[in-house]
């Protein structure tokens, strides 16, 4: 017996993933609205059910293991001194593990920006500043503030190493959820992202899923182990890393467009050139940035936002459609799903947009620079051109007519030489919407996640 | 331990003396944050507020530093280094100038010290004695 039952609670949809590692492959998929308002379990209950009967029995499973991103997701802070060094060191630890970041500050932050992480319902922030042996003063004072408003959600410290002793006294002094875990920066430009996000999953188990009402639903299962999107990385980076003997794709870009966000992956490193000079902070090899306003249905009128006046007006008439009007209704009714060939157009063509807009947010750059001494190449960000691979997930991508179409809007089809999108690269798509579960299934045993996904990830 | 940027400003890619300069700080035991070459102004700056420094070194050698050091004192008071100690040397200008006025141009560009071609890093320490202390 080595079946598995695989969940992941995502804010609109739970979806069951029973696999047979034996086997190497799935035996069946299910889903259901998410129910975490009312009681997380009617829904897990409901989709359950719906797996039973497409399997035709019930089914005894060896480990039962979730993920979620229900009731909001993980929503955290990201504190730091400079906004292009820890500042953003901490944000991109924060993507990693898993989180939305809804606020980054930088600098001193003031009575106002502690305000909003209190109004804004955070659930962890990251309070980071300092190279090690740098500066301590503004992580002190950060602290100190966060202590004297009295905020209770848990705070994890990852600055500069030589505050860490008055960290704990501020800690001590005011009463705070506070942990201390290594410097997201140590050094100036490199990036250290594996104790915090460590510490990040951490609470995540002992607190957070506890505070949302997900916690209950362990009476039931075995554990929720990941934030959803976590485990998506977890897939994506055995996916392109292979495992053992198992070769996996190589370097890849995983795009998955949702209804609040779009998410980026690219698992690679910064540049396989040597005839660059990298700027700026380290990039970590398995990176991820969230577009939290670019979606199909919560974050559609981000999508209008990101548009100009002309830009809106060309598309009305190029397309003849009111785009405006079709944001709004989407906007309106999230639930809502295609029901005709014009509902189908509109979609994939904002799809196309999250795609193209993500993409350009998540790609480095390179400028040529003349010296004296002849051409150099700045890069600021990852060289994807490179890429072999980029896969699709998300309903709109799995549902599409035209994937293709959505998926080469991550490719350099403007010509920018700027940007160092992909060039040329295959399209994949993950069609039975299984890689958060196989980045759960990675957990317990990554070879028959591995080798699933290569069976069930299809080239369009 | 004295923290001490370095770096090469603009768009230069000289890197030797720059990994000279480095060599020399850390067995002086300074403590080097460099930051390399095809560095800008924020990039000095950035470092400096990071690492709490207490010098920055900047490093010019393709004869364009008057113009990519300019405002350099006005962006470290935006920054909240105002204080900050701010050298610089390497072949700053372009063509044979006479160095006093160069000089000059660079001091009143709010730069403590300024090295003229050639100058031995040993000159550069001393200053950085005097200037740190030990």
């Amino acid at each position: 017996m080595a079946k598995y039952l695989l969940i992941d609670f995502g804010s609109t949809f739970t979806k069951l993933c029973a696999v047979d590692t034996e086997a190497e492959d799935i035996i069946d998929t299910a889903s259901y609205f998410t129910t975490v308002d009312e009681d997380i379990s009617i829904g897990y209950h409901e989709a359950l059910k719906r797996l039973y009967d497409k399997i035709g029995k019930d089914i005894e499973f060896e480990q039962v293991i979730a993920c979620s991103s229900a009731a909001g997701g993980l929503k955290m802070a990201a504190i730091g001194l400079v906004e292009e060094l820890t500042a953003e060191a901490a944000k991109r630890v924060c993507l990693g593990a898993g989180a939305k970041v809804d606020l980054v500050l930088s600098h001193h932050i003031n009575k106002h920006e502690v305000q909003k992480i209190l109004d804004e319902n955070i659930d962890i922030i990251l309070l980071a500043g300092g190279a090690d042996g740098g500066n301590s003063e503004c992580v002190l004072y950060n602290a100190e503030l966060l202590g004297k408003m009295n905020v209770r959600v848990p705070i994890i410290f990852a600055g500069n190493k030589s505050a860490r002793d008055e960290i704990e006294n501020i800690f001590n002094k005011y009463n705070l959820d506070g942990y201390i875990c290594d410097n997201v920066m140590p050094k100036v430009n490199s990036l250290n992202t594996e104790p915090a996000r460590e510490k990040i999953r951490e609470i995540f188990l002992n607190k957070i899923i506890e505070a949302k009402g997900i916690k209950s639903i362990e009476s039931e299962i075995d554990q929720v182990i990941l934030p959803t999107p976590n485990a998506v990385l977890e897939a994506a980076k055995l996916l392109a890393q292979g495992y053992l003997n198992e070769s996996g794709f190589g370097d890849i870009v995983l795009i998955d467009i949702g209804g609040a966000t779009t998410d980026m992956y690219s698992i690679c490193n910064a540049t396989k050139r040597s005839d660059v000079i990298i700027h700026g902070l380290e990039e970590p090899f398995a990176k991820r940035t969230v577009e939290g306003d670019l979606g199909m249905r919560y974050s559609a009128p981000g999508i209008i936002k990101s548009l100009s006046l002309q830009e809106i007006e060309f598309i009305n008439k190029e397309k003849k459609v009111d785009i405006e009007k079709e944001v709004k209704k989407r906007y309106e009714n999230v639930k809502s799903l295609p029901q005709n060939k014009h509902d189908e157009f509109i979609d994939l063509f904002l799809a196309e947009i999250c795609a193209y807009r993500a993409m350009h947010r998540h790609v480095g750059r390179i400028e040529e620079v003349y010296t004296p001494m002849g051409k150099v190449y700045n890069q600021v960000g990852k060289d994807l051109t490179e890429i072999k691979y980029v896969i699709g997930t998300g309903g709109v991508i799995i549902n599409s007519k035209d994937k293709e179409s959505i998926l080469k809007r991550t490719t350099n089809i403007l010509h920018n030489a700027q940007e160092l999108r992909p060039n040329d690269p295959k399209f994949y798509v993950d069609q039975k919407y299984i890689i958060a579960a196989m980045g759960l299934l990675s957990k317990i045993n990554p070879l028959a996640a591995l080798r699933i996904m290569k069976k069930n990830i299809v080239r369009i | 331990m004295k923290t001490i940027v370095i770096g090469v400003i603009g768009a230069d890619v000289h890197a030797v003396g720059n990994k000279i300069i480095e060599y020399t700080l850390i067995n002086n035991g300074y403590h080097v944050v460099n930051i390399g070459v095809l560095s800008s102004q924020e990039d000095f700056i950035n470092a400096a507020i990071e690492t709490d420094a207490d010098l920055i070194l900047v490093s010019s050698l393709y004869g364009h530093g008057e113009i990519d050091c300019r405002g350099m004192r006005d962006k470290c008071i935006e920054s909240g280094i105002g204080d900050i100690l701010l050298y610089v040397g390497g072949n700053i200008v372009v063509g044979k100038q006479d160095f006093s006025e160069v000089k000059k141009t660079f001091l009143d560009m709010g730069f403590n010290r300024v090295y003229s071609p050639g100058t031995p890093i040993e000159d550069a320490l001393s200053d950085i004695k005097e200037d740190l202390g030990e």
